[in-house]
């Protein structure tokens, strides 16, 4: 029997345990501190406690795993952590006032946050199905909690309900994948799973491809790929706006995070397979994204589908096969996070006292009014199209990239027509700002942080996508080939 | 059929039938009745596997606890209007059938399995001579303990959400 100490490997745990902390004085200090800001501000302090622990444990340490091999530190998940910080600290700069004016402003909010944050990177980490299944429950309780958090409307509780049953119908098909899985190589170790696959010849199974099969769906659904997406524009829909922020990143690239390590390190010989049903949900999450996109006229609704089409080119990294396309992926998350989490700022600023702002229609004639928040959403609607000299462009462009020098060129070219479909879409948004009249006077809501918020995000999407070099060289060094 | 395999035939028949029983029953307090039945048959099946602490896990904190959590809420609840309202939507029947081809595959895969795994450290015998709970308890606080610690994570955030969407809120 293996009486190693496991208490030793700790150390290589802190900047989870420190953001554990974090939010567990948060629930404490919610109870004295009534100033909200208070809270926002320790909860973006923690986190950059823990990011100072994430760099120090990279520079210091090489990549390792730790707790019996279930815990994985390398330049991947720390990639992946770097998003999920920068996620969470932008989310809370937004959500600040939003959420007094949702009336929905409680301390927990910031645990919460925190929590599904945690679970994030635990998967990020993840080198163990059960350590993964496990940080996935938590990313996931969090969410749902959050996304039912406007407790007085009768959307959000729809979003938080429907998000939570159709979540925990997908945990239960994650789990059916894991026991398969278990079941057919006799271990939950992801570098184990591959060496059994290996010695007992059993790649060209049918059990170990249902299995596989299994834990696709499950993923999916969390990165809402077609046709697994049918939550996600009701749930975009009926949470909380900067909630629908947060999910729209967070969840994703945690997603895309377990997918790539699981088919990499665990299903790594089986390429052929996984790729065969890989390549038509692209197809289809594209397809669906880019077309259903057409017809929305509430905002959210919108970008929750321009969240799905997006999850399909994501998904185009993965199928390359390559380290340096899931490289290209992790690079398109990054970008994807600025992007998004900027459009959902401008939205948020609409929004006011007595007045939704989620209409298409409450755009009409920004620009006259709100010179600078219509310029805002211009370079986030065309870094969203992909337009370059913006960050989305170089994002699209490096997946596309590695997806034709791996040979699927029909891919890329499919995955080009639905950019150009999905410019109507994001391109009416900016019609609509500058080239007509206003219907009725708009007054912005602003407060400090949202300014921040918008312009780290500003000058990060265009930053990334006239000098794109230091992004690159940071993905391409944490995900070596 | 040896006697072991005409009880596994048993009680993964009897399963099935529980579980359609739980899900078709109109009135709640049946369904979480059928689901008590249910769990003790799952209780068994442990047993088949020499994890006879899990089956004593089994019967005391899911039926004995959580059940009974469940029959306080349902009977807090009042759900008479429930039990006049139609039990499934319409597409019950695509459903169904769909359920009866993905078993039709699950048979046809699962029963081509030829290779097994070689068995882990923690065989019968093994179990046996060292006690049940000591090493259900050693790997749990040394291998597994990460995990184990993550989920006591994921139970809290669960009494928070239920503390943060169930209280009166002072506005």
């Amino acid at each position: 029997m293996n009486t190693a100490n496991y208490l030793v490997d700790i150390t290589m745990i802190m900047p989870e345990l420190t953001l554990i902390c974090v939010a567990l004085i948060l629930l404490l200090l919610d109870l004295v501190v009534k100033n909200k800001e208070v809270l926002a501000a320790v909860g973006i302090a923690g986190t950059l406690v823990a990011l100072y622990g994430t760099y120090k444990l990279f520079v210091f340490h090489a990549p390792q795993s730790v707790f019996a091999d279930m815990f994985v530190l390398d330049g991947y998940s720390n990639f992946f952590k770097l998003i999920f910080y920068l996620n969470i600290i932008l989310t809370i700069l937004i959500s600040l006032k939003y959420m007094t004016i949702e009336k929905a402003s409680f301390g927990e909010y910031y645990s919460l946050l925190i929590f599904a944050t945690t679970g994030m990177m635990i998967m990020a980490s993840a080198a163990d199905l059960i350590v993964l299944y496990l940080g996935l429950e938590l990313m996931a309780l969090s969410t749902y909690i959050l996304a039912g958090l406007m407790r007085k409307q009768l959307r959000s509780n729809e979003a938080a309900l429907k998000y939570f049953f159709l979540g925990a119908f997908s945990s239960a098909i994650l789990l059916y994948g894991i026991s398969m899985t278990y079941g057919l190589t006799g271990t939950t170790n992801l570098r184990e799973i591959a060496a059994a696959l290996q010695t007992l010849n059993i790649m060209e199974s049918p059990a170990v491809f249902l299995g596989l099969i299994f834990l696709i769906v499950a993923f999916g659904f969390k990165v809402a790929l077609a046709p697994f997406h049918m939550w996600a524009p009701d749930v975009y829909e009926g949470a909380p706006t900067s909630i629908t922020a947060f999910m729209s990143v967070g969840p994703k690239a945690a997603g895309f995070a377990v997918m790539g390590r699981v088919l990499f390190e665990a299903f790594g010989g089986m390429q052929m397979q996984w790729n065969s049903i890989l390549i038509p949900l692209a197809v289809i999450t594209m397809a669906v994204g880019s077309i259903i996109a057409l017809a929305q006229t509430n905002i959210k609704r919108m970008l929750a589908y321009s969240s799905i089409a997006h999850a399909g080119y994501m998904l185009l990294g993965i199928i390359a096969g390559t380290p340096e396309g899931l490289a290209s992926t992790a690079n398109y998350l990054m970008i994807y996070m600025f992007m998004n989490i900027g459009a959902f700022a401008i939205v948020i600023m609409l929004r006011r006292e007595g007045f939704q702002g989620e209409n298409l229609d409450d755009y009409m004639g920004l620009a006259k009014s709100h010179p600078l928040a219509s310029a805002l959403m211009l370079i986030f609607m065309f870094s969203l199209t992909g337009i370059p000299p913006t960050a989305g462009f170089i994002g699209k462009f490096y997946v596309f990239m590695e997806v034709i020098r791996s040979g699927y060129t029909y891919l890329a070219i499919i995955a080009v027509i639905f950019s150009v479909i999905s410019a109507f879409f994001y391109l009416r948004v900016v019609m609509y700002m500058y080239m007509k009249d206003p219907k009725e006077d708009v007054t912005l809501t602003t407060s400090s942080t949202l300014s921040i918020a918008l312009a780290i995000t500003a000058i990060m999407v265009l930053i990334l996508g006239i000098f794109p070099s230091f992004l690159l060289n940071l993905v391409r060094s944490s995900i070596p080939g | 059929m040896s006697t072991p395999q005409v009880l596994f035939a048993y009680f993964a028949v009897a399963m099935t039938i529980l579980s359609l029983l739980v899900v078709t029953r109109r009135n709640p307090v049946h369904s979480v009745l059928w689901m008590l039945v249910l769990f003790i048959h799952i209780a068994a099946l442990y047993l088949f596997l020499n994890a006879e602490f899990i089956a004593a896990i089994q019967i005391i904190i899911y039926a004995g606890a959580i059940l009974v959590l469940f029959l306080f809420v349902i009977m807090l609840l009042n759900l008479r209007k429930e039990e006049t309202e139609k039990r499934f939507q319409k597409q019950w029947l695509y459903s169904i059938a769909i359920s009866v081809l993905f078993v039709f595959f699950l048979v046809l895969i699962v029963g081509n399995i030829t290779v097994i795994p070689p068995p882990g450290p923690y065989t019968a015998d093994v179990i046996k001579s060292e006690g049940h709970i000591m090493t259900v308890g050693k790997v749990l606080y040394s291998e597994f303990l990460l995990p184990f610690e993550i989920a006591s994570l994921i139970l809290l955030v669960a009494i928070i959400g239920a503390v943060v969407l169930a209280k009166k809120r002072i506005e």
